[in-house]
């Protein structure tokens, strides 16, 4: 059993839920993306046991490419991410009806397929297109199913979908030049082992960085963010922020750093800055939203920002954190857009304006949602305060102020989260009446609680994970 | 030969064909008339066909003027077709006047 | 060891297991029940802490439990463990004691509230995080403890969550220990990279044997630095001290508990904790005794015109805090950790005095309104009146002992902070005898339907304030000047000889003296001004001068508003409608430039042969003699 059978579970949900006729759907595309989170886990299993789960199959022979899929503790770790998210992520739109509902659930799980592969992918091509194929489905499942008015909505996404596929160009011009200097191949190790000028690595690097400042994402780079997640349906929204921005973070690591690491040290500074400004822009922008999905749209480009400037400051405890975080996040920021999704499907909006006094009404929920409000600003014991204690600890030993800049997220964070919690959970019982959470709904919110609680308090096994292929990341890094 | 050439020199036969190839450039310029622009552009053809066989024998090699041949069969081809384009342009507009021929207007 | 592993884990998850029930099960338990299993939880903790002083104060060993390693750092490790000595099981015995009373008080106190089952749980939650924070075998494990007790803390002054206000307040307090605990996380840092632990015993080894160079100095001061501005935030001193007289909001057993006798010391224990690394950074105590000092005198004076009767003692407790600092800054750690002691026994017992009262004025606040209450509450009245003569500095109550060691280390170091701290001292008598004079002499101010409900409270109220008064009266027995109990007690955990030990002269009796009729002289001009002259605070719109500006604080509130609030709020704004818009443009701007290239060349296609043709010469040319040109 390699990797390569978790993706063809997902390509075959995929295509069986379109198959299986509008009613079938959600618990066809449920039932797959159970069996990829399964199978994700007995590859962990056997990963663990010293078991080798990578592929390698020629594909293509001119231009080399080959088949290639890497299953070392890193993509194995985001691999899990992303099967445990989807079927919660799956489960969560359960409450809602969809028109044509087939297509919505199988898009769900392409997309699932598409970002798998990109996690897994070892050859710098097969990468591409699976990065590309990620943004098919969420393109449609934005514009189709998303919510507003359809003009602004097609405006968000098609400047979303072109600005991300513009900044990819640029990556696919450095893996051609990347491969004419590996004499045509492109397989992870020969563009590792490429030997460039310090010129030639910025520009690689400046190239790479595009793409994934974009898709982060990264300021300026930011804007088409904050109106997609508003436009998208929730399930776009989640499968964006939770997933998707982890993307372009876990490729920061996998491609861009290893393979042009003159450039990265070069110019460290640079880049860990313009992260922690995005820390501090997002949080400060977030503090005046008036729409929930914009306000957290907001806090994850501030939260992403702390991660990409760990992942430029090229330690192993900066590696170590920013993946810690991204899982984190990713979990985190789910369960805030679900909770958000709930109170839409009992206010039929999304301004905070008009929330109040829910806690009254219905305290489990608001219990729920404290918790992972808690978690988003990192209070000890969850396990978004295990990655941003390392992402900071990391931060400071490259500069002090780094951490101390960074480190405003703990009390901007604090301010808008809190905020936006008192403006919509405290305060008059608000008149409109707000049923308690269903089983449904409780179920998906535990599970994502239990996650960040667990992992809080026993991180061990994930940094276990993926410490050793971070370790290897660093020597590719470190070897000149 | 060699004394065709002695006797006038390469540099007229280079004129002539000069003058001979503006003549059809002003003509494809200027003539709206589609016939005419049509002669204007064998004019040219036979600008080029003169300097290639001129030259051709200036060097004493036979290849200009096998590229004379081609050129004009492929000449009597283009005409062939450019007539039959224009005969169906005239059936359908009832002129052959370059200015009414708007379609490819982007 | 399997045994102290065991004794640490009950002590630590007795509370949270109470906090579970009381979440999971307390709304079909019932109100006394609930409130009983909470206030049980905490009274077992309260057991096996002393089984536990018992095993230390014998032995004198402290105790080491490594549960699990936590977080993974490259040159650090950070496990899940706890230490056990002399100085954690001294604070253990003060949180779970007066918890587990004020959790009994609680259940008579709140058993009008239809939430009771919350509240339980939520004081439960916040005794698991203050045994955390005191008990953390390293820096991280206080940090938990450190921002869940700031957690508690929000939730329970927040608890009656339908008034804004109330929200506000917990908010404020929630950001405002927030940047605190920023300064706590920076000095971890440098302590981390500074010397590659964080672990209490081996940090002190390191820093005992290490060989001091310039830069491994700098470090220390700067991380004696940030973590003090840690403890600033949690202990209320300047400049971070405002959210502490806002969280009144919270039910009174919440004052009495996190904002008087536990949470906020929580700076204290931290400093103390860390007395080997604040011993090497001499300008950074100086700065501690002068920010607590500073504090102390401004806190009292804002307590001087106060009419809430909660709010003069909040602004109380920010002002002992500071006397506490102000020792801590000459390095007298156990004199700032007596004054703890004796601080929590009689603020504790101030509080739930005052929650007394307006429990039996259902729910009135304000001093103007009361009055005359000796007769209606005499167990209320005895109690406070106990405690205030304790914080007053009255000979042989608690607060004599522990606030003279304060004064007599202050004189012994500097003359300046030492006059400064007697102020305070003099203005605490004043203002808590006004407080006393105002609520329970002369006539009752407040309505008839109030005179008419006016009765003592219920023994479960009066007996914890009857053990408090009595711990308030004679708590100072545990550090008698010349014969020290607790500096004994304590000595392991320091570097230095412990303390400088004042040889009782003719300096230290006249200083006594001194602190004694300082004491005396408030309570008098209390006496003469709320007794003789029965003067009653004016109401709010006639006060003026320099009393409006004490009545409002400095107007420190506002001026934090004007100061950083209102920038960021403004910034926000800002950024949101100019520079997002902005960049948006930008983006746009790419496409709205394709399009426009778009249409402007669009225009070349007129469709006119003529000018293709004429085009198509041009180039021809421009080909041609480019070529010509090129040679």
């Amino acid at each position: 059993m390699n990797v390569s059978t978790i993706l063809i579970i997902l390509l075959i949900g995929a295509f069986a839920t379109y198959f299986s006729g509008d009613k079938l759907a959600p618990k066809v595309a449920l039932l797959f993306s159970l069996a990829a989170l399964g199978c994700s886990i007995v590859l962990l299993a056997n990963y663990n046991a010293g078991e080798n789960i990578s592929v390698i199959n020629a594909w293509i022979t001119q231009p080399k490419i080959s088949f290639a899929l890497n299953g070392d503790g890193l993509g194995l770790a985001m691999v899990l991410l992303t099967a445990a998210l989807n079927p919660v992520i799956i489960f969560s739109s359960f409450g809602n009806e969809y028109k044509n509902a087939k297509g919505f659930y199988a898009l769900i799980l392409f997309m699932a397929f598409a970002m798998t592969g990109t996690f897994l992918a070892a050859d710098g091509l097969l990468y591409y297109i699976f990065w590309e194929l990620a943004l098919i489905p969420i393109y449609f499942i934005a514009l189709i199913w998303g919510n507003g008015d359809l003009e602004e909505r097609k405006k968000a996404v098609v400047k979303f979908f072109i600005y991300t596929l513009a900044g990819s160009l640029f990556m696919l011009v450095a893996f051609i030049y990347l491969s004419q200097k590996a004499n045509g191949s492109f397989l992870i190790e020969d563009l590792y082992k490429v030997e460039l000028s310090a010129c030639e690595q910025l520009w690689i690097f400046l190239a790479f960085f595009l793409a994934y400042a974009i898709k982060i994402p990264i300021i300026p780079f930011h804007t088409w963010q904050a109106n997609v997640y508003q436009k998208a349906p929730t399930v776009g929204t989640m499968l964006l922020s939770g997933i998707m921005l982890k993307m372009g973070l876990y490729s920061v690591i996998r491609w861009q750093l290893p393979i042009a690491p003159l450039a990265a040290k070069e110019y460290m500074n640079i880049f860990i800055a313009l992260g922690i400004s995005g820390v501090i822009y997002g949080s400060i922008v977030a503090l005046r939203q008036k729409d929930v999905k914009k306000l957290l749209a907001y806090s994850s480009l501030a939260h992403v920002g702390l991660i990409a400037a760990a992942s430029y400051t090229l330690t192993l405890d900066g590696l170590r954190g920013a993946v810690l975080q991204m899982i984190a996040h990713g979990f985190v920021v789910v369960g805030l857009f679900y909770a958000a999704e709930i109170i839409f499907r009992r206010y039929e909006t999304r301004n905070i304006s008009e929330m109040g006094g829910i806690r009254s009404q219905s305290p489990k929920f608001a219990s729920m949602f404290l918790i992972l409000v808690l978690a988003s600003v990192a209070l000890p014991g969850t396990f978004n305060f295990v990655g941003e204690f390392t992402v900071l600890y990391s931060l400071s030993q490259i500069n002090i102020w780094f951490a101390v800049l960074g480190g405003s997220t703990i009390i901007l964070g604090a301010y808008y989260m809190l905020k936006m919690f008192q403006n919509v959970m405290l305060g008059e019982t608000n008149p409109k009446t707000f049923a308690d959470v269903s089983v449904n709904e409780g179920i998906s919110l535990v599970v994502i609680i239990g996650v960040l609680l667990f992992f809080g308090f026993y991180p061990k096994p994930i940094t276990d994970l993926i410490t050793p292929s971070l370790e290897t990341i660093l020597n590719v890094i470190n070897k000149n | 030969m060699g004394n065709i050439l002695n006797q006038i020199g390469i540099e007229n036969y280079i004129f002539l064909c000069v003058v001979l190839f503006c003549i059809g450039i002003f003509g494809v310029l200027y003539r709206r008339n589609a016939i005419i622009v049509f002669m204007s552009i064998e004019i040219m053809l036979n600008a080029v066909n003169l300097l290639f066989v001129a030259f051709s024998t200036y060097h004493q090699d036979a290849q200009g003027q096998v590229f004379v041949f081609f050129s004009m069969a492929v000449a009597a081809a283009e005409v062939a077709v450019g007539l039959a384009i224009l005969v169906s342009i005239f059936r359908n507009l009832g002129s052959i006047s370059i200015d009414n021929l708007k379609n490819l207007k982007g | 060891m399997e045994m102290d592993t065991n004794l640490a884990l009950v002590l630590v998850l007795t509370p949270f297991l109470g906090f579970l029930i009381n979440v999971f099960l307390g709304k079909s338990l019932g109100k006394t029940v609930s409130g009983i299993i909470g206030t049980v939880a905490v009274a077992i903790s309260f057991i096996v802490t002393l089984v536990l002083f018992n095993q230390i104060s014998s032995t004198g060993k402290a105790i080491q439990v490594t549960l699990f390693e936590w977080i993974q750092i490259s040159n650090l490790k950070i496990d899940l463990g706890f230490l056990l000595d002399q100085l954690s099981v001294l604070w253990l015995l003060f949180v779970t004691g007066i918890g587990s009373l004020i959790h009994l008080y609680s259940i008579s106190y709140m058993h009008d509230d239809e939430n009771m089952h919350k509240f339980f749980s939520y004081l439960n939650l916040f005794v698991f995080f203050m045994i955390t924070l005191v008990i953390g075998s390293n820096l991280l494990v206080l940090f938990i403890g450190w921002e869940g007790v700031g957690l508690c803390s929000y939730l329970l002054i927040g608890f009656w969550h339908k008034n804004q206000d109330y929200n506000d307040a917990a908010k404020k307090a929630f950001i405002m220990n927030r940047i605190g605990d920023l300064g706590l996380l920076i000095g971890m840092f440098i302590l981390g990279y500074t010397f590659k632990t964080l672990d209490y015993s081996e940090l002190k080894q390191t820093i005992l044997t290490i060989h001091y160079e310039p830069q491994i100095v700098w470090n220390i001061s700067i991380a004696a630095l940030c973590l003090f501005i840690g403890a600033c935030g949690k202990s209320a001193q300047i400049p971070l001290y405002t959210w502490l007289p806002d969280a009144m909001a919270g039910p009174t057993p919440v004052s009495a508990l996190i904002h008087a006798a536990t949470m906020v010391t929580a700076g204290i224990f931290m400093v103390t904790r860390l007395n080997f690394v604040f011993d090497l950074a001499t300008d950074v105590q100086t700065v501690i005794a002068i920010i607590g000092a500073i504090t102390s005198l401004v806190a009292a004076t804002i307590g001087l015109v106060q009419t809430d009767i909660k709010k003069v003692l909040a602004y109380s407790t920010v002002s002992q805090l500071g006397l506490m600092f102000l020792a801590l800054g000459f390095g007298a750690y156990e004199v700032a950790v007596f004054h703890v002691i004796t601080h929590a026994f009689f603020k504790a017992c101030l509080f739930l005095g005052s929650g007394s009262v307006i429990h039996g004025l259902h729910g009135e606040q304000d001093m103007r309104k009361m009055g005359g209450l000796r007769k209606a509450m005499p167990i209320t009245f005895w109690t406070m009146m106990i405690s205030s003569l304790a914080i007053s500095g009255v000979p042989f109550f608690s607060g004599f002992f522990s606030k003279d060691e304060i004064l007599m280390t202050a004189f012994h170091h500097s003359i300046p902070l030492y006059v400064i701290g007697s102020i305070a001292s003099i203005m605490t008598a004043f203002y808590m005898f006004r407080l006393m004079f105002l609520t329970f002499f002369k006539e009752f101010r407040g309505t008839e339907e109030q005179k008419h409900h006016l009765h003592e409270s219920g023994s479960l109220i009066t007996i914890p304030l009857i053990i408090l008064a009595i711990l308030a009266a004679f708590g100072g027995l545990i550090s008698l000047p010349g014969h020290s109990w607790l500096n004994e007690y304590l000595a392991p955990l320091f570097t230095k000889v412990a303390g400088e030990e004042h040889h009782l002269g003719a300096t230290e009796y006249s200083l006594m003296g001194v602190a004694v009729l300082g004491g005396l002289l408030g309570i008098l001009i209390a006496y003469i001004k709320y007794f003789k002259q029965d003067n009653v605070p004016e109401s709010d719109e006639n006060i003026t001068g320099l009393s409006k500006v004490l009545y409002n604080k400095y107007y420190v509130d506002e001026a934090y508003d004007a100061l950083f609030v209102a920038p960021v709020n403004f910034l926000s704004k800002f950024f949101r409608d100019y520079i997002e818009t902005g960049l948006s443009a930008l983006v746009f701007g790419f496409g709205k430039v394709a399009n426009e290239i778009a249409i402007q060349g669009k225009r070349l296609q007129s469709g006119s042969i003529g000018l293709y043709l004429f085009v198509f010469v041009l180039g021809m040319c421009a080909i041609i003699s480019y070529i010509f040109l090129a040679q």
